[in-house]
Parts: structure tokens; sequence; C-alpha cells
């Protein structure tokens, strides 16, 4: 059996329903809560401000610092609180992305902090947590050359899917499942973050990422609805 | 948010003298309360608490394990706060420090002491098998008084948690399924206040700035059995000393104010329920 119908009846290529939230967190400079269903992320920054310690300032240009973890509570099997393996590579992965995005030559000497935390999740947080680090991004006002957005992309047994959830993670049959983490930039559509965990064909790969970049485009239309929105707002 | 400067400190203190507080608030009055509940659906229980811009998140879970020693026959409670640098640029990323192991451990005791949850009754098999119950918490944005949005956050996720479906044969829980049952939980609400005294006045709840400006703290949990009033666990912070009257003082009023922060509680539970 093929997987032809989806575990929560999606389309192929539709992604899960997309929450924004714009400004969650005062205390910060920029903040935003993005959710792909029921997988939920909450992004803040603080920042540029002056980096300690001095030995760490760039005269040439700022840093970006990202830390993701999730909630204990946010899956079934509780996560011990507190930063493991996995989420120091899901840190530095998001960083690589975001920086090739931000404009790091306008901030010499200083660092922007970005913090991303899961309180919910069911699979493709890492992808849902570059959406809400981007929105806090730009909510911030650090100035960035061009948008990103993300998503996950499956390929159950044959059939490539987007935004994947837990079930489909662990699909079994056929093939099984490959998990593929996509990030790109809104503009120059650059490949800013690419993970895999599976087995999949270089064609099938190369359709995966068309299929990536589509989706991506889609949401990243939703970021900017949303901070056009508040903009008319304010 | 910025170390808070000697003149705003000393402006808090001033108005303070004439009563009066920045955002109106009399003394002892609360900020808005706000609770969301089941705000993650992988939780045995979960609450998001506002205390006006203080926003938290705490969540319970639940496992099966031995007992403790000194205690066969009885349930395990832990407690663990993570004060995020999410929630504030004064917190850092790395090991916790103080004020983050003082806040889980506050939390751990009001829960503890106050007899809210009965552990006897978590007991599977006695010197074998018992539940564990562990709250979790995290800050979203601190604008001061952290500890009693805790507490609120930690009563309200287990009045919301559903204990989790337990496989005996294996002896373990099966993760991600649930029972109807609810937890083992006294009708008593605790309800932990922390009072901060500024120039000689005493206020609760207070934001980031009127807690920078204090100098001392002491925190209480009451509880409320048969119609009395009872303090079950109490714990002073800061380095300057409090008067056995100061302190006096503050049981009474501590008692008064539980009844009318018991009714806040309940009305921003049963707003929350109807979510």
């Amino acid at each position: 059996m093929s997987y032809t119908k989806r575990f929560d009846g999606r389309k192929n290529d539709e992604t899960r329903k997309i929450k924004i939230e714009l400004d969650i967190i005062p205390n910060a400079d920029g903040s935003a809560l993005f959710a792909f269903g029921d997988t939920i992320a909450m992004a803040a920054v603080y920042g540029p401000k002056q980096l300690h310690p001095q030995h760490m300032q760039n005269p040439k240009k700022g840093l970006l610092r990202v830390k993701y973890d999730m909630m204990s509570f946010s899956v079934t099997e509780r996560k011990r609180p507190g930063p493991n393996r996995r989420g120091t590579e899901i840190s530095k992965v998001t960083e690589w992305a975001l920086s090739e995005v931000v404009e790091l030559d306008a901030f010499p000497n200083t660092v922007v902090d970005v913090h991303i935390m899961i309180p919910q999740a069911n699979a493709s947080t890492r992808v849902a947590g570059i959406n809400a680090a981007c929105l806090a991004l730009a909510r911030a006002g650090v100035p960035m050359k061009e948008m990103c957005s993300a998503v996950s992309i499956g390929k159950l047994d044959k059939t490539l899917v987007v935004d994947v959830i837990k079930e489909e993670e662990d699909y079994e049959e056929g093939e099984g499942a490959t998990d593929i983490a996509l990030a790109f930039s809104s503009r120059s559509k650059k490949i800013l973050l690419l993970q895999l965990d599976g087995q999949i064909s270089a064609d099938e790969l190369k359709e995966a990422i068309q299929l990536g970049s589509k989706t991506c485009d889609k949401i990243n239309e939703q970021l900017k609805d949303a901070i056009k929105a508040l903009g008319k707002e304010e | 948010m910025m170390e808070t400067s000697e003149l705003t400190k000393k402006r808090i203190s001033d108005y303070l003298r004439e009563g009066k507080r920045f955002d109106n608030r009399k003394l002892l009055e609360f900020r808005d309360l706000k609770i969301e509940l089941g705000i993650s659906k992988n939780a045995e229980g979960s609450a998001r608490v506002k205390l006006g811009k203080t926003d938290v998140m705490v969540g319970v879970k639940m496992d099966v394990m031995e007992p403790y020693k000194d205690s066969q026959n009885e349930g395990v409670l832990s407690s663990i706060a993570e004060l995020l640098p999410m929630s504030s640029d004064r917190f850092e990323s790395g090991p916790p420090g103080f004020e983050s192991i003082e806040v889980g451990r506050l939390i751990d005791r009001s829960i503890r002491e106050s007899g809210f949850v009965d552990f006897k009754k978590l007991c599977i098999k006695e010197g074998e098998k018992v539940w564990s119950v562990m709250i979790d918490f995290y800050s979203i944005n601190d604008n001061g008084n952290l500890v009693d949005a805790a507490v609120i956050g930690a009563v309200a996720a287990l009045i919301d948690a559903k204990m989790p479906k337990y496989n005996e044969e294996k002896g373990k829980v099966e993760f991600g399924e649930w029972t109807n049952k609810k937890l083992p939980l006294s009708k008593s609400i605790p309800i932990t206040m922390t009072f901060y005294k500024i120039n000689g006045k005493i206020i609760l709840d207070p934001i980031k700035e009127e807690e920078d400006a204090s100098e001392a703290k002491l925190t209480l949990c009451i509880i409320e059995e048969n119609g009395k009033k009872y303090i079950t666990a109490a714990q002073k912070g800061n380095e300057a000393g409090l008067s056995i009257e100061d302190t006096g003082k503050i049981f009474e009023i501590a008692e008064k104010e539980y009844d009318i922060l018991v009714e806040k509680f309940q009305k921003a539970m049963k707003e929350a329920e109807k979510e």
C-alpha cells in the first residue's frame, strides 16, 4: 500500500493551519508565535546590544546567537528541562540559516540574541522555530537583506508530502519515512537549511527541494501579510 | 529590561509613602489574572498564567517509579523552574542560577506542604511502584512576581491534569495515552503570596521596578481547612531583616488576602474552562 491518503486528510502539498501572533513578549525587542497546527514555536529577539566579553566583538560585523529548546511537557515523553545535544545542533543550524538573511554588517561589535521555545510539539518544530524567529527579527527592526521561511518535506514510501506530522515521521510501510527540513531565503531562493534523515534518491530529493521552495514562497507571503497587517494597526 | 535606576526606585518609594503605585493599584492589589488551560496537548496538564504583563507556562508530566526509601507508600513530586532568557534580558543561558532554583523550590514546597495533592493515593504498590508528578515552569515574560504566578500556574495545571494510561504488565506508562481520571486533589486551593517591603510599606504583586526597589520579601503559602487558615510554607528573602511586628502584620494580611485571591483564581479558572 502506498501512502495516498494523509493521516489528517490534508492534500500532499498542503501545510497544516498556520497561526501567527506578533509581539507576544513585551520585554523583547521583537517576538512572535508561529504554529503549524499543533506544533507551536515562540521566538524572542533581544538586540542588537553590546557584546560581552569584549574580545568577542567584531568591528566588521555583528553576531547572531540562536538558542532553541523544547519545553519538558511539549512532548508525550517528558524531555528533561534544559539544553541537550539535539537542541544544540538545531540552535546552530538555525543560526546559520538566519545569518544569511540578517544584515550582520549593519551592527558591528554587537550581538542579536534569538531565543526559540517550543511549548507544544507535533513534529516539524525546527522549521516552525525558524519562521517564528524570522518574524521576531523583523519585529525587532533588525536589518535584514530579505526574509526567509521554512518547512519540512516528508517522503513516505514514494509519496512526497509537505509539513510532516509525528505519525508521518513514524511511517514504516514501503520505503518508510524520509524527513527533510528546509529553509529558503525569500528573494534569492537560496537553501538556508537542509537536514535529512531517511533514504531518498538524488532525483527525488531534487523534487522535494522544489516542493519545499514552492511551499516556502507561500509561507513567506503569510509572514509578510502578518507583518503588514500589524503595520496598518499601528 | 534594564536594571532599575536609583531615580526610579526613589520615585517608587516616594509614591508609596503617599499610598500610591505607578499603575494606580492599591498596595495589596493584584494585577489582572488570566489563566489558559491545556496549552500543550502532550502534557498531562498545563496552564499559562498572565498577571498583567508577567506571563508564565507550567506543565505537569507523570511517570511511574520506585518510591523513596523514607516514603514507601507515597507518590513523588518534583519541580523545576527555568527562567528563560526569552522572558527577560536579565536571564542568561546556561546552568540554572539561584533565582530559578528558588522559584522551583518555592513551587515544590507550596504544592507539597499544602497537602493539595494526596500523595498517598498516588501509590500503585507499596515499596515498588508509585506515581511521580513533575511540575515544570517556564517564564515567558518577566514583569515581576514570578513566584506567585508560578504557584497559580502549578495549581491550575494540576487541576487540568488527566492521569496517563499505565500498563500494569509492563510496569510502564503508555506515553501519549490518557485516562479520564483526575489527580487526587484537595478542594482547598493553596495560594502563594510574596510580600515586598519598600520604605516601610508592604505591597503585593510587584512589577519588576518595584521588586528592584524592595529591601526584603516574604513568601507565604496559605491554605484553608475547615474554615481555618494555615501557613504551609514560608521563606524570607533578600538581605534586609524584617521586624517581628511587620512579620506578624503580614501573617494577618495574608489570611485576609487569601479569600480575595482564591476568588480571583476561581473566576479566572471558570473563564479558562469556558474556552
